[in-house]
């Protein structure tokens, strides 16, 4: 069959008028549109903030999880079947703050999983509180005196061991879209942290203070993303430049591969034989 | 006239400790007798004081006895702390080489260093000659102990703790004096395991395709075992790197289609309540292991209490439907086990099993497990032909219960929400929804009270004392019962192995017809009888020990000789 836009129809979004999610969204269906990816086959796990909302608003098996939790049940789905595409979303707040040591660990397993976080450097859904990529002396509701270094998730990913570290900008629609398909495409772990203005509360990182810095890692020739060092360097450029593309790239064995329980097919295709216990019992005599 | 003997082997981490108990408690088994044993040891790698105590009997038996015929005391301290537990004729088999100036008439003087090194080459085999020196006491079948040896110890590791065992079984021949003489109790087989054996094996069974978990004292075997069996039975074991992954996990696999678990101790538990609320309200199957350590914090991590009953009953925020066994027998953790994956998946919730350091590492003898018995029961699944419209994960049912159908399904998608949500799983906000959900989520406990697992229930209806206990004290607080009967007191004994539902009316009838009730529990709080109290309104006694040991019915006796 082949997918249309109109499959990826979801329920009306409560997003805030201007919200960068909505550029998000409609990348998200693009990608899926042109990879031509049916909703049956698509496993969108989320956390909770706005970001966590997304999965409503379009089409798929849904598993809308804890705060800062989607990757565990994400990881553990695609174990147990990996013929599902699994797109795991989360936001700065979720994935970098409360999901922080999920995200590590899935990284350094290298589990076959595209990662999207709606990074905008604020809580949204409890109302304009710092958040772990705040940028340093940002002023909000719970840092008068100002917020603390921000969390670098792209260094963090490459150290971790993700093997697709990317980054892209929810007002250019057309580069995430092309990011997302490099992340499901992508045979591993695929961080895509995206930039992400929010209208409401953040009257520091907007569309225009983005526009004027973002600047894409491809038009530069010289750059190569499977190098490992120039890559984490890379990723330390922060503010009058924002370098936005792929910033690392590496082909590893998945966590999936390594499991011998998997070569005769997927968990959930495996059935049940108590009888077979008989051997074990055996042992105890 | 009952056959019994009584061994400890008691030394250091790292001395050996327990290859000797096991081995003496497969020795005894394999000569036809029941066995029970349990384990002592501390939180350390090297050093320190372990004991491993075995109870073999013609008679059934499912505690321990205080008293010991035969101390293996592989170190001085073992002399020192258990010499006043010996039993009238018990003796002492050491090592006086290493142990000098050392004189009784109960010390039997095994050199076993010398003698493992001179017989097997090697000093290291020194709890062999002793694990000899022990069967030789009671004039064990020596080609019954060869046997046990070549199986246990690998290729030529097995000939030479032959050679060491031999030399310590004819060295003890040399002590008319002291000889304990035993004869075959029969040859029935009886398997020999402990409770997280058990339970791992029951798991299988039952078909559980994933977990996820965490190493933490008492439930690490559990993990190991499952991770070492995962090729051949299709299962795949994910050390997460917390529990609050290992459960958000299991959560995820329950989702996708496959019976999902996940064992931890309270600790870990603590970690895991906001998972188990997100299995209750996403109405996802999963089974958790809880085996309980004394607390809170860190405790005492290698020792027992039964101390996390109410936190296990009210863990997690918000209120949903649970169900909560505790394991009562050897059996218990394998067929409950069982239920616990049937359960969860007929009525899509979080099953919870209560296990404790005790269960969890004590080795009982058992029939072997009827596996033509067990049942497999995956519970209501989404059929499209009996389906109209589109599939709804959460559609309101008569009983609560609404069809599952899997991710990947070609005619369904199937969305689940952690935030309250609508019949297609999507979030909502409006009360009457709300309202209709928790009545449909909670309907399932209507379902869930008609097929209560039944406490256990002993002894006369006329009795004057009623002895309750719950989960893994059920061996130690039936003897007490037994005995106190047979010394002219009047004891009956209900034991629960189901705690959530309550079992209301068995704990209702049975103590109205009593004039007394004690509820014996390791803790300090008396949880069960509070339950029993809120469940039932009727107040008992208490017998509590919270000192992270076990009850033995030597304990319990003295106990009630006190309250009486």
């Amino acid at each position: 069959m082949t997918v249309k836009m109109e499959d990826y129809n979801g329920l009306t979004p409560a997003w805030c008028p201007g919200c960068g999610n909505f550029g998000i969204l409609a990348a998200v269906k693009k990608a899926l549109v042109e990879l031509n990816i049916d909703p049956h086959d698509l496993l969108l796990v989320s956390g909770i903030g706005q970001a966590g909302k997304l999965p409503h608003y379009t089409k798929g098996n849904v598993f809308n999880s804890l705060h800062g939790r989607p990757m565990p049940p994400a990881v553990a789905a695609k174990i147990c079947n990996r013929d599902l595409k699994v797109i795991a979303i989360s936001g700065d707040g979720d994935g970098y703050g409360e999901g922080g040591n999920h995200f590590i660990h899935a990284a350094r397993r290298n589990h076959d999983i595209t990662y999207l976080v709606h990074d905008n450097q604020i809580y949204g859904l409890t109302k304009g509180q710092t958040s772990p990529t705040s940028d340093i002396g940002f002023v909000t509701k719970t840092t008068p005196q100002g917020a603390p270094p921000p969390f670098n998730p792209l260094g963090i990913a490459i150290a971790a061991g993700a093997t697709l570290v990317a980054r892209s900008f929810a007002g250019d629609t057309e580069h995430l879209s092309q990011m997302i398909k490099e992340g499901i495409n992508h045979k591993g772990f695929a961080l895509i942290d995206i930039l992400q203005p929010c209208v409401s509360f953040n009257h520091k990182n907007t569309y225009a203070w983005y526009k004027e810095r973002v600047y894409k890692l491809d038009a530069d020739a010289s750059y190569n993303p499977s190098d490992k060092f120039a890559a984490f360097k890379k990723a330390q450029e922060w503010g009058e430049h924002i370098p936005i593309g792929v910033f690392y790239r590496e082909e590893k064995p998945v966590y999936e591969s390594e499991f011998p329980a998997l070569e005769k097919g997927t968990l959930v295709s495996q059935g049940i034989e108590p009888m077979k216990v008989e051997k074990l019992l055996a042992e105890f005599f | 006239m009952t056959a019994e003997i009584n061994f400890m082997v008691g030394g250091e981490a790292g001395q050996g400790v327990q290859s000797v108990g096991l081995l003496l408690a497969k020795a005894m088994a394999r000569w036809g007798y029941h066995v029970f044993a349990d384990q002592d040891y501390e939180s350390r790698v090297r050093g320190g004081h372990n004991f491993f105590r075995i109870r073999a009997s013609d008679a059934h038996v499912e505690a321990i006895r205080e008293s010991v015929d035969i101390l293996i005391a592989l170190n001085k301290e073992s002399i020192d702390l258990h010499h006043h537990e010996l039993a009238k004729g018990g003796v002492i088999v050491y090592d006086g080489e290493k142990l000098p100036g050392l004189a009784g008439n109960d010390l039997i003087n095994v050199p076993f260093a010398s003698m493992a090194k001179e017989e097997a080459g090697d000093a290291v085999m020194a709890n062999t000659v002793a694990f000899g020196a022990a069967l030789g006491l009671i004039g064990y079948d020596v080609n019954l102990m060869n046997e046990l040896l070549t199986g246990f110890f690998s290729g030529e590791s097995g000939a030479k703790n032959v050679k060491a065992a031999n030399a310590g079984y004819q060295i003890a021949l040399e002590f008319e004096g002291a000889q304990q003489k035993m004869t075959c109790a029969g040859d029935e087989k009886r398997m020999l395991l402990n409770g997280n054996e058990a339970m791992a094996v029951g798991a299988i069974a039952a078909g559980c395709k994933f977990m996820s978990a965490y190493p933490m004292t008492p439930i690490t075997s559990i993990m190991e075992y499952l991770a070492a069996h995962s090729t051949e039975f299709g299962l795949v074991v994910v050390p997460a790197e917390d529990e609050i992954s290992a459960i958000n996990m299991t959560v995820g696999a329950g989702y996708t289609g496959v019976r999902a678990m996940t064992a931890t101790s309270g600790g870990g538990f603590c970690l895991m309540v906001e998972g188990l609320g997100l299995a209750a309200i996403t109405e996802t199957p999963i089974v958790v292991i809880e085996g309980t350590r004394p607390g809170p914090a860190i405790g005492l991590p290698t020792r027992t209490e039964q101390g996390d009953l109410d936190f296990i009953l009210h863990a997690s925020h918000g209120e949903f439907p649970r169900v909560v066994f505790a394991p009562a027998t050897i059996d218990d953790c394998f067929n409950l086990m069982i239920q616990a994956f049937n359960i969860a998946e007929r009525y899509q919730l979080p099953v919870l099993l209560i296990t404790d350091h005790y269960m969890a590492n004590s080795y009982f003898t058992t029939d072997k497990f009827d596996l033509s018995k067990v049942t497999i029961d995956r519970g209501l699944l989404f059929d499209k032909n009996k389906t109209a419209g589109p599939y709804k994960r959460y559609a309101y049912t008569e009983s609560g219960i609404s069809p599952r159908a899997f991710p990947g399904n070609r005619d369904a998608l199937v969305v689940a929400d952690s935030d309250e949500h609508n019949e297609d799983g999507h979030i909502i906000e409006d009360g009457e929804t709300r309202t209709k959900m928790m009545d449909k989520r909670f309907k399932k406990m209507e379902g869930l009270k008609q097929e209560i697992v039944q406490p256990r229930y002993y002894g006369m209806d006329s009795a004057e004392t009623l002895l309750i206990g719950w989960g893994s004290t059920y061996g130690v607080i039936k003897e007490s019962a037994e005995t106190m009967n047979k010394t002219g007191g009047s004891c009956s004994h209900l034991h629960l192995s189901q705690l959530w539902p309550f079992p209301v009316e068995a704990v209702t009838t049975a103590m109205k017809k009593t004039k007394r009730t004690y509820v014996i529990e390791n803790n300090f709080t008396g949880q069960l009888a509070g339950l029993i109290r809120e469940q039932t309104g009727l107040a008992a006694g208490n017998i509590l020990k919270y000192d992270g040991r076990p009850f033995t019915p030597e304990i319990i006796l003295a106990e009630l000789r006190k309250q009486r």
